[in-house]
């Protein structure tokens, strides 16, 4: 009772705020929920508040192609919404040109919870993550200079710019903190799991859900942790014996332990964020799940977590995978999905 | 009361030993401006682009690009006592081809005869891993530093310095981009290099009515000539990899005190 009662507080706080910082009452509020079952956020939202124009400015620049060297790929071309800003069908992000990269485009949600962004880490600052994908020859194959250049003199751009910061000048701090705008207001955490450990809506779990979400808590927590479903951590999950193809982590560290190792991806929203691991290599859970209990492979980095006595992986029964399976399909937030604010209009 | 008045007559005694040290010199109160000449050098020549040199490996290498970040900058006295920039009004990017980057001019410091400066080749870790409305100037990712910015790896390259060479084996041409600021989350390599340089003979004179100009050489060549001598043939290409640590081994010893200049 008294959790729903904090999370009502917190809705009610977060409408009045928005609808506060809006001038004009025709702007539909906008923020970044704070659910109450979520740890607290790492980006510092206070540096960057979150108005409707730098939103819908953030949302022009994700859809936008201009930000590729060719004017032929957008962020959104990766992330799709209704894909949970994975890129559907895509084991490795398709850049322009027809270029594969290495890796499956990472789902696009929660992001202010967190500390390192990208498979292996590589971006520390959120606000910093587009010159990634922008410049990566690959990808966008574009300089962030070159994109302000471009968005400079589209006058659509400078009205924007000018209605969001004050200023027609593009900067880099205005560029990458409208994006972020947009980016961080796609917090997904209206899921059937969320509404039930919330208690709200009457909501219950079926007996196999809630025995699936024991086993998860018994036997998953340790990486997917907390009401993220991640722990934001680098770990090397047995996926392969040899790491020449992607050395993952160890390419920004260059420690030897960190060899192989990838970000923990959360949990949610799985059914619409196939394929899965950091190459795509699986297009179903049952496969995933089958990984975790029989293909689990050995080598100096693997996580701790997954050798027990000499025996690789975690120990799962056909009936367990299946429980399993059906509390993480409790974790698919439709509403986030079906969310019209954050689609390509 | 006693104690205020002994140190009043200190400072005084002080301003007048100083003020008659050099009797055409304005007494050291006040601030004044120091210009760092960064006179980049190849040995005992001027560095010139397409001009061809022979290392100490025996390769003949012709450089196109030689940038570095200079910041942190402190001007230190002969009793040790010190004067630091402020942190945010002295970072700069030195360009071999832009030449007015090579003689960044520091204001504000306080009249006094300095004996040494120290400074960081590079971004100290604090900056490599600060907000985006923090990084402007030549610290801009998408202005004056999006050729010193790695994307994928976030932080600043610290050196910069690209050309030719017969030997190398990647097509002619040799890349050093070095750069590693220790990392956040997890320690990385760090070519965060600290040095410190001594006025060979007249101290750097600060004073309201000067502008000294220290007058530094940069031996591009030390790059490739020291502890370990760097062979384009077989490195020529390092940019974030554990071998970047043995270049910048190297050329942190390039830079020196020519001389300083008081008029």
């Amino acid at each position: 009772m008294q959790k729903r009662l904090i999370y009502i507080c917190y809705l009610l706080c977060y409408v009045l705020l928005m609808s506060a910082c809006d001038k004009s009452s025709d702007k539909p509020a906008i923020g970044v929920l704070l659910p109450v079952n979520f740890p607290e956020p790492v980006y510092n939202l206070a540096a960057n508040p979150v108005s409707w124009d730098g939103f819908q400015l953030g949302k022009s620049l994700f859809y936008d192609p201009i930000l590729s060297k060719d004017n032929s790929v957008s962020c959104g071309s990766c992330h799709i919404a209704t894909s949970a800003f994975t890129q559907h069908g895509h084991t490795v992000s398709h850049g322009i040109n027809d270029q594969l990269g290495k890796r499956n485009s990472l789902s696009l949600v929660n992001l202010a919870w967190g500390k390192d962004f990208f498979w292996d880490g590589g971006v520390h600052n959120f606000d910093l993550v587009a010159f990634n994908p922008i410049q990566n020859p690959v990808e966008m194959d574009e300089t962030v200079a070159n994109v302000i250049v471009k968005l400079q003199q589209i006058s659509a751009y400078k009205q924007q710019f000018k209605a969001a910061f004050g200023s027609e000048e593009i900067t880099t701090q205005t560029f990458t903190k409208a994006l972020s705008q947009f980016m961080l207001c796609m917090v997904s955490a209206n899921s059937k799991y969320d509404q039930y450990v919330r208690k709200e809506n009457n909501i219950t779990l079926t007996t196999d859900e809630l025995d699936g979400l024991a086993l998860v808590k018994a036997k998953c927590s340790n990486c997917h942790a907390t009401d993220l479903f991640t722990d934001g951590s680098f770990r090397n999950n047995g996926l392969s014996s040899s790491f020449e193809k992607d050395m993952g982590r160890y390419n920004v560290t260059l420690m030897p332990e960190d060899m192989g190792k990838f970000k923990v991806p959360t949990l949610r929203n799985l059914t619409y964020s196939t394929p899965y691991m950091h190459d795509g290599r699986f297009t179903t859970l049952e496969q995933v799940l089958n990984h975790y209990s029989s293909g689990v492979k050995a080598t100096a980095t693997l996580d701790s977590t997954l050798l027990n006595n000499g025996t690789t992986g975690i120990a799962l029964s056909d009936g367990e995978k299946q429980h399993i399976i059906a509390f993480l399909k409790t974790l698919d937030d439709e509403s986030f999905i079906r969310d019209k604010r954050f689609q390509e209009e | 009361m006693k104690n205020i008045q002994h140190t009043l007559l200190v400072i005084l005694c002080a301003t007048f030993i100083f003020s008659c040290k050099k009797s055409s010199d304005s007494p050291a109160t006040g601030t004044g401006k120091v210009s760092l000449e960064f006179d980049n050098r190849a040995g005992d020549a001027e560095l010139v682009f397409g001009t061809t040199y022979t290392t100490a490996a025996g390769e003949q290498i012709s450089f196109t690009k030689f940038n570095y970040y200079i910041s942190n900058v402190v001007f230190i006295k002969a009793d040790g006592s010190s004067y630091v920039v402020p942190k945010d009004s002295c970072y700069y990017l030195v360009q071999h081809d832009v030449e007015e980057s090579r003689g960044p001019l520091v204001s504000n410091i306080p009249a006094g005869d300095y004996t040494a400066i120290q400074f960081v080749l590079g971004v100290d870790s604090a900056k490599c891993a600060a907000p985006v409305e923090q990084r402007t100037g030549v610290l801009d990712p998408a202005g004056e530093g999006q050729d010193m910015y790695w994307s994928w790896n976030s932080g600043y390259i610290f050196l910069k310095t690209e050309g030719t060479s017969a030997q190398s084996t990647m097509e002619n041409t040799f890349m050093y981009h070095i750069g590693g600021f220790g990392g956040t989350t997890s320690a990385t390599i760090n070519n965060i290099k600290t040095i410190k340089l001594i006025a060979p003979e007249d101290p750097i004179m600060v004073r309201t009515n000067r502008q000294p100009d220290i007058h530094m050489y940069v031996d591009a060549m030390k790059l490739f000539n020291g502890t370990t001598n760097i062979s384009v043939a077989t490195d020529p290409m390092v940019m974030f990899a554990p071998y970047s640590t043995t270049i910048a081994n190297n050329y942190q010893h390039m830079f020196s005190i020519n001389h300083v200049h008081n008029d």
